[in-house]
């Protein structure tokens, strides 16, 4: 009866853990999260993953270069074009060919529209968590524009696989260039709708503003990169630290602030969205003529070596780090990806904060669970 | 029979005086009370019906799409289909769970909002109860779902429902308090409780017009402090699905679920008509002072039809305030509640009886 | 004072921001005219399809249902995960020589990434991909598909 007595009086021993499981509708995609409470105060995060562990890195271990093209896609599927880029380019960097300007002006606006795609459908998501549905619905059906461009021209919606080592597997189709200027142009008039109905909405400044924050030596240390990192004061865009494609011919800013809450990492990514349609704009009138693919022999074998180039996705900077033995299957492919480690910040930021804050930060974080387990 | 479109007191009198005629005095007033009851239980389930698909309806056109469609044309069956659904669905008893609050607790929900109905005028003569104090009344007895929502947290015998509950219960208690000050500034305008006198005394203007700035706050802090009570809109926390539990009726399937889910359906139409009949004129047609003949124009349209259309504006206005805002925290909404809206509305009170006393209004 | 002056300043921001919130569903839902749900199994006849969109493998036949397929497996080669397979006979033909032509092509539908490679590294441009989604079905092996029609023969020229 005493230690009864003494145990509930002790507040040490109040903590308890629950389980958000692997099935759970804010995590989004199957992440396991154990959390430990002191009555509303998270203690502890501990997150466990692998549920969705696919192997690719290993699958590439069996795989020709062209191959290996379509595991990527599926790694971060919201930034397919980018992964698809970030293997391309390091063969081509391996094997020291040049692609064509057509090429690379066509890359980048490929990839500049994924991006947009890509904070289109975290501005959805994240409404949605915060309990404004209609936002769910408003950014995906301008998604839909989007991805209508690109099953014109790849033949997929998510699942792309258009880059290919050497150029691309087919030419745009002769509407590409008009339907994105109608995009562009719809789009600016709709995203104001974006911010009156909730950046300047007074109910979500309370959710958002000054929880979750992660300052800048935290973010350079956990290696949290993309507009989580870029929030939070860290110049990591890999745009403008070793431009690669036709990133070194267009003028664009890069989006820094230094408050580090989960407001200005949602902020970072509507502004991004406004510059990624400025680069649009600047390279769509101007796609050079040309070939769009180089003639690449039917089996490509990279020399010995190591080899490494880095992209910056919409969630951050993927690494892709080839090491070859002269086969035509690679020794060993390693994929950085951006998830796994703004991941690693999670328990950082939320110690302290109430579980109704675990949902928002974990929102704007902005993780892609197969992006994580690969 | 004299049935009067635009008066139902004939009708009424008739029914009445037919069954005491042939009947001895108790049995005529037990079947009198059954047929009253009988009657408002139909309205309860037509309107209930009708609100969820409402609500989906709605919340489709806002989010441009179609909705229910399928189902009958446009969609119409589809509540009832849910509701033949639920009806089938296996009821899993709890173990540890208090059985006797477990299965109570629904039913002390839908009692409390069948009682406030009773009091509400829905046409000249169709007036259920009319008492004396039928304001102080309805607050009253829609405060009986608090003890619902508290027991069906309690009885089952699970921690997250407890917490949920408990937010619930601790949300509702503190918007009351604005739901009762709110209503006070109008009684102070109508000079009486009895909610007849205060349709009746709308004849030539509705309140809302003629409390002018502070009849109108009070109708904000009305609208926002009853959607905060009936658990809706921006203030769902204790029971929403994107968060960690589902609130204090997770345990609950079946019938069970059916009918809180109903009752929150029935308390949203309950404070409709109670902001329709007491800011906005109840059954009464829009009078202009001296206009007679745009009264009687506008006398034309029965009571009844000027009843539902107010009633369904203001509920249009709570579905479209819930599609909209993202959700508050719950130390928000109680911050809200006790340092934004409780003192606004006191000012508010002493405001009105100046304007009053000073014969300020219209 | 300042703090009753910011306490009002707040909150008639706040209420500013929440009316405009309001006006952008307030505005869609009287537009019911910007609906964009597309009744499907109903509008099955007025959809189009870009037809880049990778739907289904086949292999182009012409009207006297010949194809151009030579059974040389560079597909079968490149394909990731053999979602191909190429079975071929050797025949002996008109001239007396012996040959080896297509016998069956088995593509399991089940299994294909839609990756293109074996589109792209056709030498006689045997395959397309035609933009039908309706994969759907009870039965598995129905998802084993053989892509040459009956009694369809190599096109001249093609060898």
């Amino acid at each position: 009866m005493e230690e009864i007595k003494s145990e509930i009086l002790d507040k040490e021993k109040q903590e308890y853990t629950i389980n958000m499981g692997p099935q759970h509708p804010s995590t989004h995609g199957v992440l396991r999260m154990v959390v430990s409470l002191k009555g509303e105060i998270v203690q502890n995060l501990v997150p466990h993953i692998g549920y969705i562990h696919r192997g690719i890195e290993k699958m590439c271990e069996s795989l020709t270069y062209p191959q290996i093209i379509h595991l990527t896609d599926r790694v971060d599927y919201l930034s397919a074009h980018i992964n698809n880029e970030a293997l391309s380019l390091c063969v081509e960097k391996a094997l020291e060919i040049e692609v064509p300007e057509r090429v690379k002006y066509i890359r980048t606006i490929m990839s500049e529209l994924t991006r947009i795609q890509s904070h289109q459908l975290f501005w959805a998501s994240f409404g949605m968590d915060l309990g404004g549905l209609t936002c769910f619905f408003y950014g995906l059906r301008d998604r839909e524009k989007i991805l209508d461009i690109f099953e014109e021209t790849c033949g997929g919606r998510m699942i792309v696989s258009y880059n290919t080592p050497g150029g691309l597997m087919y030419d745009i189709h002769p509407n590409f260039q008009k339907k994105v200027k109608d995009f562009i142009k719809d789009f600016k008039k709709l995203l104001p709708e974006y911010d009156q109905l909730l950046t300047g909405n007074v109910i979500f400044h309370e959710r958002t503003k000054g929880i979750g924050i992660l300052s800048k030596e935290d973010a350079i240390s956990y290696g949290v990169t993309g507009p989580s990192g870029r929030a939070s004061g860290f110049a990591c865009d890999i745009r403008k630290i070793e431009p690669y494609s036709a990133y070194s011919k267009v003028d664009f800013k890069e989006i820094l602030f230094n408050e580090g809450d989960t407001f200005h990492r949602y902020f970072a990514r509507m502004e991004e969205m406004r510059e990624s349609m400025k680069i649009i704009e600047q390279l769509i009138d101007n796609i050079p003529e040309g070939d769009y693919c180089v003639k690449m022999k039917p089996i490509i074998k990279l020399p010995e070596g190591e080899y490494f180039q880095r992209v910056e996705t919409a969630r951050g900077e993927l690494d892709v780090y080839i090491i070859s033995d002269g086969n035509k299957t690679p020794y060993r492919v390693k994929l950085r990806t951006p998830s796994f480690c703004n991941l690693g910040a999670l328990n950082l930021i939320a110690k302290g904060g109430k579980i109704a804050d675990l949902v928002a930060i974990g929102g704007s974080l902005d993780f892609v669970i197969p992006d994580i387990d690969r | 029979m004299p049935f009067n479109i635009y008066d139902f007191t004939s009708f009424t009198q008739w029914i009445d005086k037919g069954l005491y005629d042939s009947l001895p005095a108790f049995w005529a007033m037990i079947i009198e009370m059954t047929i009253i009851g009988v009657a408002i239980l139909i309205f309860y389930a037509i309107v209930g019906l009708f609100l969820v698909y409402a609500e989906r309806k709605v919340c489709a056109f806002m989010q441009n799409r179609l909705g229910p469609n399928r189902v009958g044309p446009f969609g119409i069956f589809q509540t009832i289909t849910d509701l033949i659904k639920l009806l089938f669905d296996e009821l899993v008893p709890i173990k540890n769970a208090d059985k006797f609050l477990f299965n109570l607790a629904p039913f002390i929900v839908i009692i409390a909002s069948f009682m406030a109905i009773a009091a509400i005028p829905f046409a000249k003569g169709l007036h259920a109860i009319d008492f004396n104090i039928g304001v102080f009344y309805v607050i009253a007895v829609s405060s009986m779902g608090v003890i619902g929502v508290l027991l069906a947290g309690w009885s089952s015998n699970n921690k997250y429902s407890l917490i949920g509950a408990m937010r619930s219960g601790a949300q509702i208690v503190s918007y009351e308090l604005s739901v009762g000050l709110s209503l006070i500034t109008i009684v102070i305008l109508a000079g009486s409780m009895q909610l007849s006198t205060i349709v009746e005394g709308q004849k030539d203007c509705w309140f809302i017009f003629s409390g002018h700035i502070s009849a109108f706050i009070a109708f904000i802090i009305f609208l926002i402090a009853s959607t905060a009570e009936t658990n809706r809109g921006p203030f769902d926390l204790a029971e929403a699905e994107s968060e960690l539990t589902a609130g204090y009726h997770t345990e609950y399937s079946g019938i069970k679920f059916a009918f809180f889910f109903l009752a929150e359906y029935i308390n949203m139409f309950i404070v409709a008509s109670i902001a329709a009949t007491v800011f906005w004129g109840g059954w009464m047609p829009f009078h202009v002072a001296n206009w007679t003949a745009f009264n009687h124009i506008m006398d034309f349209i029965p009571p009844f039809i000027w009843y539902i259309g107010k009633t369904a504006v203001v509920i249009y206005l709570m579905m479209w305030f819930k599609w909209t805002f993202p959700r508050l925290r719950i130390d928000q909404l109680l911050k809200l509640e006790w340092k934004y809206l409780l003192p606004i509305n006191l000012v508010n009170v002493l405001l009105m009886a100046l304007i009053v006393l000073m014969g300020w209004h219209f | 004072m300042r703090s009753i002056i910011e306490y009002f300043t707040d909150i008639f921001k706040g209420v500013w921001s929440l009316l405009v919130g309001l006006k952008v569903t307030g505005s869609y839902f009287f537009r019911p005219w910007t609906i964009i749900t597309q009744k499907y199994p109903e509008n099955r006849k007025k959809l189009v399809m870009p037809d880049r969109f990778k739907g289904e493998l086949i292999m182009y036949h012409n009207e006297s249902n010949e194809h151009k397929c030579t059974g040389c497996g560079i597909c079968e080669n490149n394909c990731p995960n053999g979602t191909i397979e190429v079975i071929s006979k050797s025949i002996v033909n008109e001239e007396g020589k012996k040959k080896r032509i297509l016998d069956k092509y088995v593509y399991r539908i089940g299994m294909c990434v839609f990756c293109g490679l074996c589109v792209k590294s056709c030498p006689s441009n045997a395959l397309t991909f035609i933009p039908t989604f309706e994969h759907a079905v009870f039965d598995r092996s129905k998802l084993t598909k053989i892509l040459n029609k009956p009694d369809s023969k190599i096109m001249k020229g093609e060898e």
